[in-house]
């Protein structure tokens, strides 16, 4: 936060405030939805297997499970510097609540981070685990989505 | 003269006074009497009753507690749910089933007072006598909670419950929207979607007067409460396939894998209880929608 705010004050007297800004929250917002982009893909895997529409492999469910997992487990900070929410930025849903209320929506990346550890537990043992556990995860996922994305269009 | 012309006035208003009054069921009007509280959980989900009426921020067991409190802004004023939570006092406790149904039918309450349509009761309307009876019975199950109801907050003219007559002449008492051909899948979705789970709500624009636009029956809308558009759910703009669409009411993934937000990840919630044919059946109706262009 501090970092933050100090590379904000640095970077207004430098060039000024509006237009640079949002050019220099570029390169968060690319590795946020990055991040969003690998879970989907991820998902995508397990959802497949958990409805039956691709086959079930055990070693492709439990990597597909630990990437999740694993992006779960990245410090956030970083990715989602103050200002850079749908209101002073275009090409974010990300609501302002995020910066308003940060513990709620840290401790909503947390149980997503839980939720993808369970799945990571279940995943290799066999199709039948994946239904609940994608489901569990989908839960988190439409939480934090619920309180601090903005609907789409 | 002066007093001809009075008399004309009194019984003017005798009349409007009648007409603006609630329409009321009689008991003999119900072909069923004893409701199943079991079969009335899956209407109680598939009618989204806690989504509005559990306390704000209730969660798991909490929203089977209906204390309501939530607030709904709208163009007219703010709409707060009221506790109808089996308290005799503070709740519904106190109801009959025939007070029940003629709520769902006619947004009238014990008294004859009109609900504001907040309350869906245009598309509860649809509501079988079995659903209401079931639903009835379920909701008698529940933990009562003695939170008292909030006022609206509505401006003038809106803040006159009388006015409501009229706007229920011109919106109330609607056939179903989709012809389904008399197909048995999409008769229930029909009943589901224009019914118990009154997607048009949000999915349908509404004109001033606050009616749904039938001409673009799920055409999408503003947000009524907040930025952005509920979405456009006819074939025009969603091209999922019958089955994407039922699991994503069950799960909340897209089809790209992102997850529902907004409001939607509340109605999930509530679709996840239905049985799976319920949900193939919402997702089948939308399939047979006609397309409404989202320029329109």
């Amino acid at each position: 936060m501090k970092i933050t705010q100090a590379w904000l004050a640095a970077a207004a007297l430098a060039v000024g405030a509006g237009a640079a800004q949002a050019q220099d929250f570029d390169n968060q917002l690319k590795a946020r939805q990055g991040q969003f982009r690998i879970m989907a893909l991820n998902l995508g895997v397990l959802g497949g297997m958990a409805r039956g529409t691709v086959d079930y492999d055990a070693e492709m469910a439990r990597m597909a499970a630990e990437n999740i997992a694993t992006i779960a487990s990245l410090h956030q900070g970083a990715m989602w510097p103050e200002g850079s929410d749908n209101m002073e930025l275009d090409g974010t849903r990300a609501l302002p609540s995020i910066w308003d209320d940060n513990a709620d929506f840290l401790s909503k990346w947390g149980a997503m981070g839980e939720a993808a550890n369970s799945l990571v537990a279940v995943a290799a043992d066999g199709q039948q685990g994946l239904g609940p556990a994608v489901g569990a995860l989908g839960d988190a996922c439409g939480a934090c989505h619920e309180a601090h994305r903005q609907p789409s269009e | 003269m002066i007093r001809a012309t009075l008399a004309v006035c009194a019984v003017l208003a005798a009349g409007a006074w009648w007409a603006t009054g609630g329409t009321r069921l009689a008991p003999g009007d119900l072909d069923v009497t004893e409701g199943d509280a079991a079969a009335g959980e899956a209407v109680f989900w598939a009618a989204g009753c806690a989504s509005c009426h559990a306390a704000p921020e209730a969660e798991g067991e909490n929203r089977l507690v209906l204390a309501g409190g939530q607030a709904f802004p709208s163009p007219f004023g703010t709409f707060r749910a009221p506790n109808i939570s089996p308290d005799p006092d503070a709740g519904i406790g106190d109801w009959s089933l025939v007070d029940m149904a003629t709520a769902l039918r006619h947004g009238v309450g014990p008294r004859g007072r009109h609900y504001y349509p907040a309350f869906p009761y245009t598309a509860y309307a649809h509501m079988t006598d079995r659903d209401i009876a079931d639903l009835w019975a379920f909701l008698r199950t529940l933990p009562p909670s003695d939170a008292p109801s909030a006022d609206h907050d509505l401006s003038f003219p809106f803040s006159i419950r009388r006015t409501l007559a009229m706007w229920k002449w011109m919106n109330a008492g609607g056939d179903f929207v989709l012809d389904t051909g008399g197909d048995p899948q999409l008769e229930r979705g029909r009943y589901l979607v224009e019914g118990l789970a009154h997607c048009a709500e949000c999915h349908t624009p509404r004109d001033m007067f606050g009616g749904l636009q039938e001409e673009s029956w799920m055409g999408g809308a503003p947000n009524p409460t907040g930025d952005g558009r509920i979405p456009n759910i006819t074939p025009a703009a969603l091209d999922w396939s019958a089955a994407d669409i039922a699991y994503y009411l069950e799960s909340g993934f897209t089809p790209d894998w992102d997850s529902a937000g907004g409001h939607m990840t509340d109605v999930i919630e509530n679709m996840a209880k239905l049985p799976a044919s319920d949900r193939e059946a919402i997702a089948a109706y939308l399939k047979a929608l006609p397309p409404v262009s989202s320029d329109g």
